[in-house]
């Protein structure tokens, strides 16, 4: 070791912002969203489960803007992590390793769960109407 | 391990602003990373008003015209200057790349000129790559073969030889290594793209016989099944190889050894 510590060069904080890393931070970040929005889902349950009092807590808060809004993320996180996971699958295979396949998966992924998103709020919101 | 901050030393600060050449007709601004280890202050990003006017296309030819005839203590790597050395790899633009073959004309605005990322730095644009360099070493880039070698040549059919074709074009430049996240957060332990590329030209090697001890070496939790598929490698490898492919190419075979 030198006896002053050589720097470290710039990394994260210079490196160009890439479609290809971007898709697959995100795709970490869904992963924990999922996680996150699981636990959500079952206090959801359980809370049912243990009296009208502590559902309608759980509900109101879910119907809440605040709640709307974590249930948009966490479908979207559903969609976004299935279908990039999908996306891993093909490459686990060694299929889609060409930079315009990369591109062109990447692009079909993100609309699949854009659409798969509305389809499933506008769905959610057309049941939960009556209400 | 993830860091998104540069330690304290390593925090570059606003440089020099060298005066704008006189008679200049077509100024482009060139900030460079600079570091003195034996100021011991930190390193620095220094502005250099270059003319393009009397400037040669390519951002080398800026980082020399700028040694020749502005600031001859700004150092970095070069050779060839044609793009089969890989001795000049920056990160040019935001994007690792070699300079000789790196257009100033591409890029919009300053010429943003920084050392591959996430490396140790000597001085200015040169980094340390040691490490790389030992983990190219583990992985015994020679051909290995217990038979006896036949009279003339080891030969391979025009089919074997072609399995070759994208992987004998790698310079070792590590433009791929040092944009690879993965590489940065776990470099220690992880190969790292442009180390399994060149792993993956000795397996594919038909005339290598080390195939099995090869993939041996490499099955294990880190020093290839690091790799994301995050495929910033292929994105910026100025050979338009495709390192990404690569690994996957033995993490493949990895798993088909298992079933």
């Amino acid at each position: 070791m030198p006896a002053t510590e050589r720097p470290l060069s710039p990394h994260i904080q210079i490196y160009r912002p890439q479609i290809t890393s971007g898709l697959s931070i995100f795709h970490r970040i869904t992963g924990v969203a999922l996680t996150l929005g699981t636990l959500l889902l079952t206090w959801w349950l359980v809370s049912a489960a243990y009296g009208p009092e502590a559902f309608a807590t759980a509900q109101a808060f879910l119907g809440s803007l605040i709640g709307q809004l974590v249930l948009w993320g966490f479908t979207f996180a559903v969609f976004y992590h299935l279908a990039n996971g999908v996306r891993h699958l093909l490459w686990d295979f060694g299929w889609g390793f060409e930079l315009e396949q990369l591109r062109f998966s990447g692009i079909v992924m993100l609309a699949f769960a854009a659409v798969a998103t509305l389809v499933t709020l506008i769905a959610g919101y057309a049941l939960a109407g009556g209400q | 391990m993830v860091e998104f901050t540069l330690p304290a030393n390593s925090k570059p600060r606003e440089g020099k602003r060298w005066p704008a050449p006189a008679g200049a007709t077509k100024i482009r601004n060139f900030k460079i990373y600079r570091y003195d280890p034996e100021s011991g202050e930190n390193p620095r990003i220094d502005t250099y008003p270059v003319d393009l006017a009397t400037c040669g296309p390519m951002v080398l030819d800026g980082l020399i015209k700028i040694k020749n005839e502005i600031d001859s203590t700004l150092t970095f790597r070069r050779s060839c200057r044609e793009g089969v050395c890989g001795s000049c790899a920056f990160n040019i633009d935001g994007v690792n790349t070699l300079a000789c073959i790196k257009a100033i004309e591409d890029i919009k605005g300053d010429i943003k000129i920084y050392p591959l990322p996430h490396l140790p730095v000597v001085k200015d644009l040169v980094p340390d790559l040691s490490v790389p360099y030992a983990q190219y070493r583990l992985i015994m880039p020679w051909l290995q073969a217990d038979t006896a070698p036949p009279a003339g040549e080891r030969l391979q059919s025009p089919k074997e030889r072609e399995r070759l074709d994208g992987l004998w074009e790698c310079i070792l430049c590590f433009c791929c290594q040092t944009s690879c996240p993965s590489y940065w957060w776990n470099g220690d332990r992880y190969l790292g793209p442009a180390v399994l590329l060149q792993a993956y030209r000795w397996i594919a090697d038909s005339r290598d016989e080390a195939t099995g001890e090869r993939l041996d070496q490499l099955n294990d939790p880190f020093r290839v099944f690091r790799c994301h598929t995050i495929m910033n490698c292929t994105a910026t490898c100025p050979k338009h190889l495709n390192p990404g492919k690569a690994v996957a190419e033995i993490k493949s075979l990895l798993a088909k050894r298992m079933m």
